[in-house]
Order: structure tokens, then sequence, then C-alpha cells
């Protein structure tokens, strides 16, 4: 394709149940989309290639890397970025854990880190087994275990690992059903 | 990344016709493997058609007791449905041991079945590679070649294959529905994928403009008792540098039917009928399953850095017969 004739297209995202209509390239991911576009520089890019995790947001509520998605594919669903998990002033359960934890050090991997958890609740929440799960027809108890494996899409090159499983367990423990 | 066209396909037909129409057109699924590739250069594709939106995610019982599974199938929807996890779990398992949660949720059945190499060398447009531009040599052969084939390789490339659902799909003997221009067709998945001979740029016998609908896995009531085991340089987030799907009936101490298929040691995911043949009719004890341990990798044959893949994938056999045949009752 020749580079003057570029296609641009509008591209209407939803982002923290906020319309935005963008006018950009096929190419351009929903990451960059998220960052350069519609001004939420709360998601990070790390790696830019699916190896860190520092990009996960949640689409329909379901855990994604952005840097692997193309904008335009998601247009018209939900999409959740860190931006959007405080309701009414008030900080998300896990939010709050994290900084009672110190889940950080330098919080570049946080966001992605904070929404991975989010997602990966919810996968508990509906019975998914994990590589680690004893059973996979059976019950999971919600272990360190089952969280480090199934956190193990989020990388912290600081090392918080420890505060942050700590931090999940603070902010979900209660809710796993029994 | 290179611009391209994209589109967004409302139905299989129109998305074959779009595809088969344009020499470097490509489908687009989760995008995983895909946009990687298109960032590193690797894959130059001037048009996208967006499948992710056709009606191809359904997974269904078949009449004769056997799951389809669509293309469109996201791999951890695929490994939590309950046909999945209580007829066939070594599929669940080789699901759940790639990649990652986030990853699981993007990636398409499909998308993973065309999944290219990790060789490091096809990555890197900078070098040799006679998957991504035949003729050019492959650097592997006498590069850094510790995650490369043992098994099936030519001198052209030796190059291995990355799925561990395939993996497991080989061993369960299933099938891939397909629609092309000239309408459908199934492959079995034996020639589904191809080993590398003199055209190790071709991954897949698929043709271009051939879309994959769905897998369809037949009945198979013992693999009610199968194992994924999957061996890495880490615990979790990794490919396999050697992975073992075994599928074994077992009563009276002796095993009735085996499958068994490996990972991480050839160029597509590899069948191990030997160690089958061996398996099938004798005890099922240790000794029964080095000796088709053995047999397996009897033809491998290994490259400067992966001599240690052989004694690895022995091994990974073993413990895999042992985990699936449980206490052998
Ligand atoms: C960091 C990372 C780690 C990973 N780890 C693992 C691992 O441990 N184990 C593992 O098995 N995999 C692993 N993967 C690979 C992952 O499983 C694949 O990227 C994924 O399955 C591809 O599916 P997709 O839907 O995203 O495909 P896409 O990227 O959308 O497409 C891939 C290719 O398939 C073609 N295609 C897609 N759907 C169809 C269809 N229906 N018909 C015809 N052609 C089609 C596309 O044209 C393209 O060429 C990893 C990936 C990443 C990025
Ligand atoms: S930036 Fe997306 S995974 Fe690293
Ligand atoms: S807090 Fe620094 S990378 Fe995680």
């Amino acid at each position: 394709m020749n580079e003057n004739e570029r296609q641009t297209i509008s591209v209407n995202l939803k982002i923290n149940s906020v319309n935005h209509a963008l006018q950009i390239e096929p190419r351009v991911s929903l990451l960059d989309a998220l960052r350069e576009f519609a001004g939420l520089t709360g998601t990070k890019k790390g790696c830019n290639q699916g190896a860190c995790g520092a990009c996960t947001v949640l689409v329909d509520g379901t855990r994604i890397n952005s840097c692997f998605a193309l904008a335009v594919q998601y247009e018209g669903r939900d999409i959740t970025t860190i931006e959007g998990l405080a309701e009414d002033g008030e900080l998300h359960a896990l939010q709050s854990a994290f900084i009672e934890h110190d889940g950080f050090q330098c919080g570049y991997c946080t966001p992605g880190q904070i929404c991975s958890a989010v997602g990966m609740f919810k996968e508990f929440q509906r019975g998914l087994p994990s590589a680690v799960s004893e059973t996979m027809t059976g019950e999971i108890e919600f272990s360190d275990e089952e969280i480090k494996e199934r956190m193990s899409g989020n990388l912290c090159r600081c090392g918080a690992y420890v505060g942050i499983t700590e931090a999940i367990h603070e902010a979900f423990d209660a809710e796993v059903k029994r | 990344m290179k611009p391209f066209v994209y589109s967004r396909a409302t139905e299989a037909a129109a998305a074959v016709r779009q595809v088969s129409n344009e020499r470097s057109a490509k489908f687009i699924a989760g995008g995983t493997n895909l946009l990687d590739l298109m960032k590193s250069g690797v894959e130059l594709p001037d048009r996208l058609v967006d499948i992710a939106r056709l009606p191809l995610a359904e997974i269904t019982a078949l009449p004769q007791g056997g799951v389809r599974i669509g293309a469109m199938a996201r791999n951890s929807t695929a490994a939590n449905h309950p046909l999945v996890r209580e007829r066939y779990p070594v599929l669940t398992q080789a699901f759940l041991a790639g990649a990652t949660g986030q990853i699981r949720n993007m990636a398409s059945v499909g998308g993973n079945l065309m999944q290219r190499t990790r060789c490091p060398y096809f990555y890197d447009p900078a070098m040799r590679c006679n998957k991504r531009e035949p003729g050019s040599g492959c650097s592997a052969v006498e590069g850094f070649n510790r995650i490369h084939a043992v098994l099936g390789a030519s001198e052209q490339c030796i190059a291995v294959h990355p799925s561990d659902m395939c993996v497991a799909l080989a061993a369960l003997d299933a099938v891939v529905r397909v629609q092309g221009p000239e309408g459908e067709r199934e492959i079995p998945f034996d020639d589904f994928h191809r080993l590398p001979g003199d055209t190790p740029q071709q991954d897949t016998n698929l043709r271009h403009g051939e879309l994959i609908t769905a897998v369809d896995l037949p009945a198979l009531p013992f693999a009610k008792r199968s194992h994924y085991l999957k061996v890495r340089d880490r615990a979790s987030y990794e490919f396999a540098l050697v992975s073992v799907a075994a599928v074994l009936d077992v009563s009276g101490g002796r095993v009735r039917d085996a499958r068994v298929a490996l990972g991480g040691v050839a160029h597509k995911p590899w069948r191990a009928r030997e160690a089958e043949k061996i398996l099938t009719g004798a005890r099922a004890n240790e000794e029964t399953y080095r000796k088709a341990a053995e047999a397996a990798l009897s033809g491998a044959r290994a490259y400067k850095h992966n001599t240690f893949k052989i004694e690895l994938a022995k091994r990974a056999i073993v413990r895999a017969l042992s985990t699936a045949g449980g206490s052998g009752a």
C-alpha cells in the first residue's frame, strides 16, 4: 500500500463509560489510542509485545493486553482503564489495598496489575481453573499459588510481588464464594 | 507497523472472498500473534479482514459424543467449557499451560492453530531465515539452537511449532473444519501442519483464503484419563522446551489404548505413534513407559545446543504417562 493513501477511519471507543470519537489509522493499537488519542495515560506501555502486562485493560469486564489489540477491533465494547475503577471519587477496594500493602515501588506496572487482578478475580469466581489448580473440575482455593499463576502475565521489575499478592488477598478474600 | 486497509467481516463467505481475492490480505482474530509479527516487520499484509465478530465462537456437543469448538472461541473460554473440561482434561490443561490470563482471553482457537514459530531468527528480519525469506538460509542450524527441533527437521529449517493447544489436539485426533472459495472441507489434524522439508515457508496445508471455522474433537471416552505436561525455562508464561499430551486407557493393570503427542520438538505437533504401539497391550508400569519414550525419540537428531531435549522429552513422556495412568488400576 502506498504511504500516501493511508486509510484513516473514525473509531468510536467507549472508555470508562464515556464515548470517544477518534480519527485514527487502523494500525493504531488500543494502547496508543488510549494514551495518545484519548489522553488517558494511566494505562502504561512496557514491552509493547505482550510480555509484561503493563498495558492490561478490561473489555466488557475481561482483561486483555491493549498493546496487542487494534483499537478498531474494540469499537462499541465497554473498555475500562485504571482511570475508570474508582466510583464517585472513592478508590476501588484493590486500589486502597495496593496503597496499604505497598503493592508497588515505582508504580509503572501498577495500573496493569490492578486491572489484571480485577479481571483475574472475576475469572476465579466464574470457576475457571488455572495451571496450578489441583483439579480441573472441583473447587479451587484462592491461595497464593493460584494468585501467582493467574497473575503471571504481569511483571514487576521492582519486585513488589509480595505486596501485590497481599493486596489481592485483602481486597478479594472476603468475596470468595464458599 | 506498515499501514494496511482494515475491514470487519459480518459473514464468513465475505471474509473468505476478501482474503482470497488479495494475495497479501490476511484474517485477523485475536491479533496476539499477527500484530506481534507485523510490529517486527515479519508479516506485511496490505489488508486485514477482521473475523472476530463472526458467529464462530460456539462450543457444542456432537451427536456421536464428540465436541465442536468454533474457531473464534477464545482459549480461556474453550479451556473452561464443561464439555471440554469433562471429556478432554488434557485439552483444558494444554490451554491453561499456554501464555497468560490476558492472552488466553484474546487468543482464538483458529489463531492458535495458525500461530507461527518463536524461532528468534524468524522474528528478526536482519537474520537469514528460509521460513521468512525462502532461499536465504537457516541461521539456526549453525546458530544458537537450544529451543529448536530434534525430530522431523530439515537442513532448510529446524524451527519448532510453539502451540500447547495443538499438542493436545494432535493426541485427540481432532479434525479442522475450513471454508474456502470452493466450499468446505475437513482436514485431519495430522495433515494440518507440515514438516519443513524444502518449503519451510509453509507452516500448514491451509490454502490462502481458507477460513478455519471449527475444530471437531471425536468421541474418546478414555480421554477422561489424560494429562498435559509442559517443561519450560520458568514456571509460567513461557513456551515449552518439551511438552507431552498423554491419553491412556488402562484397566486390569494393562494399557488398552494410548495416544501420545509431543510439543517443542518438531516443526509440527508430533504424534508419537511408535510409542503408542509399544504401550498398547503392555503392562501399565514405568518400564513400559520408558520403552515407549525410547521409541518415540528413536529418530531424534540434536543440534549443537539442544541435545538435552532428547532425554528431557523421554523423561517427560514417562512422567506424563505415569500421571495419566494413575495407579494403573
Ligand atoms: C507473550 C506470549 C506468550 C505466549 N505463550 C504461549 C504459550 O505458552 N503456548 C501457546 O500455545 N501459545 C502461546 N502464545 C501464542 C498464542 O497462543 C497465539 O498468539 C494465539 O493463539 C493466536 O491466536 P489469535 O486469535 O490472537 O491469532 P491472530 O494473531 O489473530 O492470528 C494468527 C494467524 O492466524 C490466522 N488466523 C486466525 N484465525 C484464523 C481462522 N479462523 N482461519 C484461518 N486463519 C486464521 C491469521 O491470519 C494469522 O495469520 C503466546 C503469545 C504471546 C504473545
Ligand atoms: S505493553 Fe502490553 S504486555 Fe507489555
Ligand atoms: S512497581 Fe516498579 S515495576 Fe512494578
